[in-house]
């Protein structure tokens, strides 16, 4: 017999032993399609609106009738899978039910419009610090990584080919020094360096978010790094005796740059954290989904601070003496540094739920919807026992 | 169980699903946004190059920087703008969505994209591809930090089948007690198959057409015997497609 119809034969079997007074299963088709477009269409057009505003903007009765007509779909959904799977209807139910679902589910509070004032001032600022535990293990991990640079550099003069990642940070430091203050060398390209500064450093801050998906093992291999060439080349500078020079040098746009590398490290972090989930009876879905936003905050944060960092390099940093004395260099980092930590410890305090009161608000109108979408469902059992 | 379907169950009790995109419909998506990306970057590089009269250092460093953003930002303002398309996705059919299927959120999608970086790693996509590969949603590493999943999209417009009962004279619908008695006997899985093979037929070989009509209807006729001058002229796929008429379209 051929395979095709050894299946009929089966389902026909199969069909006969489970109920010989079973009847009338099949749906009118066009009858039902005829009646039910209408509902299908309209919930078509609720949802397009509501893609580009939001349920909050929709009346209670809107909101009741659109769960109405998403159960109503899902109930006309089952019936077609059930007796008439037409692929092409099923599929486009199927689609219109899913961003249905996507909308009635939303409990995200999305009523307030987004301020750059309020993310850079609150919003990032409280993100840090509510994470800042990651923070310090980036910290902690550079400096080791420091220690350990300096160190293979003050036993093995020769570790510094091996370290450095940039030709110039291999010369001897006195010799560069001479050159530094003897030429202006970006006369004409400060602005390119500048870009290129700012883009090479938010790759590698990129990366040392996205590295986090390693279990955060990729993420402390890179902190681990940096902490390293900075380390050999800040105990090669101060053997040479160019400490002065190192931190004029350094410190304009070092005091921005590390701790915004470091802030992508943090995410990082949390990111592995995330996945690796210590301490969390929450699945991997839901700390991951729980951590998302703040990931976004801290790499864009860092991003910020990159670009900052980019145009202080290019503009001030490579700027020596005699055309700029190294003391107001170093008292202008020192500076850049004070205001980063009292920006990153204190900003945002005292607002830490600055729109608590929206919120609680937001929260009550959705609760408002959701016990309307509740009350809908009792219009649907009309429909599905018919 | 890996499946290439997203399941949805909803707390209504309603149970939908998504067909999810493979490995290599988005690969082939992505090569389309890669051309997508040159072509920009290249358009904004020659415009920006026109500044260069002014000041070339401003010119290269707006240049360095444009094509920076257009790297990075065009995967996550355009799956922002188009709800989880970009032009390769598009053009392909796909779309982004959360795993779970709630409303796509911006930290997603800027997650999904930034984590890209690793999937591209060593080169031409290959953790990416090996992850999606084997992943159970066919998600590489970025779709799993995220919670995104990349799904088939459907037509928006509802199909219209209307043209599947179109006004054609039935010579079985006569015999209204024998066509009584084919929807009381006809199981749901012999219906729902004669009815996919007549909305399809069309995108059969002629062959193949032939055969699978010809299989269908010896399977239906013992079913419920219907006179034979009602079958006289009848070719198989008729006389499937009178079937279908009769079990979906009861009254007239």
């Amino acid at each position: 017999m051929p395979k095709r119809l050894v299946f009929f034969a089966r389902a026909r079997r199969r069909h006969e032993g489970q109920n010989n007074a079973f009847c009338s299963i099949i749906v009118d088709l066009k009858q039902f399609i005829a009646r039910e477009r209408a509902t299908w269409e309209e919930l078509n057009k609720m949802l397009k609106r509501v893609e580009h505003e939001t349920v909050a903007h929709l009346t209670l009765e809107e909101v009741q009738r659109l769960h109405y007509l998403y159960e109503r779909t899902g109930a006309g959904l089952m019936k077609i899978s059930t007796f008439a799977a037409e692929p092409n209807l099923v599929h486009s139910l199927e689609s219109l039910l899913t961003r249905a679902y996507a909308e009635l589910q939303d409990n995200h509070s999305r009523t307030g419009t987004w301020s750059l004032r309020r993310w850079l001032f609150q919003t990032f600022p409280q993100t840090f610090r509510k994470h800042i535990r990651f923070f310090l293990a980036a910290l902690a991990l550079t400096v080791f990584g420091g220690l350990f640079g300096g160190a293979a550099v003050a036993f093995d003069p020769d570790a510094k080919a091996a370290i450095a990642p940039f030709p110039h940070l291999l010369e001897n430091p006195s010799e560069r020094v001479r050159k530094e203050e003897s030429t202006q060398i970006l006369a004409n390209t400060k602005g390119r360096f500048s870009a290129v500064l700012m883009t090479n450093n938010t790759q590698v801050s990129i990366l040392a978010l996205a590295l986090g998906v390693t279990w955060g093992i990729g993420t402390l291999i890179l902190l681990f790094y940096n902490g390293v060439v900075l380390g050999a080349v800040i105990f090669d500078y101060v053997r040479a005796g160019q400490s002065v020079f190192l931190m004029g040098w350094l410190l304009p746009h070092g005091v921005v740059e590390i701790p915004a590398i470091l802030i992508a490290g943090q995410a990082g972090l949390l990111l592995g954290q995330a996945l690796i989930g210590w301490n969390s009876k929450e699945s991997v879905s839901q700390r991951l989904r729980s951590v998302t936003g703040s990931l976004v905050t801290l790499v864009s944060g860092a991003a910020l601070l990159l670009i900052w960092a980019g145009l202080v390099e290019a503009f001030l940093s490579q700027y020596h003496e005699p055309t700029l004395p190294y003391q107001i260099k170093i008292v202008f980092g020192l500076i850049e540094l004070l205001a980063l930590l009292m920006f990153l410890t204190l900003a945002g305090r005292g607002t830490l739920f600055p729109s608590r009161t929206q919120a609680l608000k937001d929260s009550s109108t959705q609760e408002c919807k959701n016990a309307a979408m509740r009350t809908s469902a009792r219009d649907c059992r009309f429909f599905l026992s018919s | 169980m890996r499946t290439n379907k997203l399941i949805i169950r909803t707390p209504e009790g309603i149970c939908f699903a998504q067909n999810l995109a493979g490995p290599v419909t988005r690969f082939l998506a992505f090569a389309i946004d890669l051309a997508g990306i040159g072509l920009i970057s290249g358009l904004l590089s020659q415009v920006l190059l026109l500044t260069a009269i002014v000041n070339t250092d401003f010119a290269l460093a707006a240049r360095t920087v444009c094509y920076f953003l257009v790297t990075v930002g065009y995967s996550i303002v355009l799956e922002w703008t188009w709800r989880g398309q970009t032009l390769g996705k598009r053009v392909l059919k796909i779309r982004v969505i959360d795993a779970e299927g709630l409303r796509l959120r911006p930290a997603q999608i800027v997650i999904r994209n930034l984590l890209r970086l690793v999937d591209l790693l060593p080169a031409f996509y290959a953790v990416g591809g090996i992850c999606c590969a084997l992943s159970r949603k066919f998600q590489r590493l970025g779709d799993f930090a995220a919670n995104t999943v990349v799904i088939h999209a459907a037509p928006e417009k509802i199909p219209d089948l209307e043209l599947l009962f179109s006004g054609t004279f039935n010579s079985l619908r006569s015999h209204s007690h024998l066509a009584a008695q084919l929807r009381k006997l006809i199981s749901p899985s012999e219906a729902r198959l004669a009815l996919e093979a007549v909305v399809r037929r069309g995108d059969l070989e002629p062959s193949s057409r032939l055969e699978l009509f010809r299989q269908l209807a010896d399977h239906l006729r013992p079913i419920v015997p219907f006179p034979e001058e009602s079958l006289a002229g009848l070719t198989d796929e008729q006389y499937v497609r009178n079937i279908v008429d009769l079990i979906y379209r009861p009254a007239v």
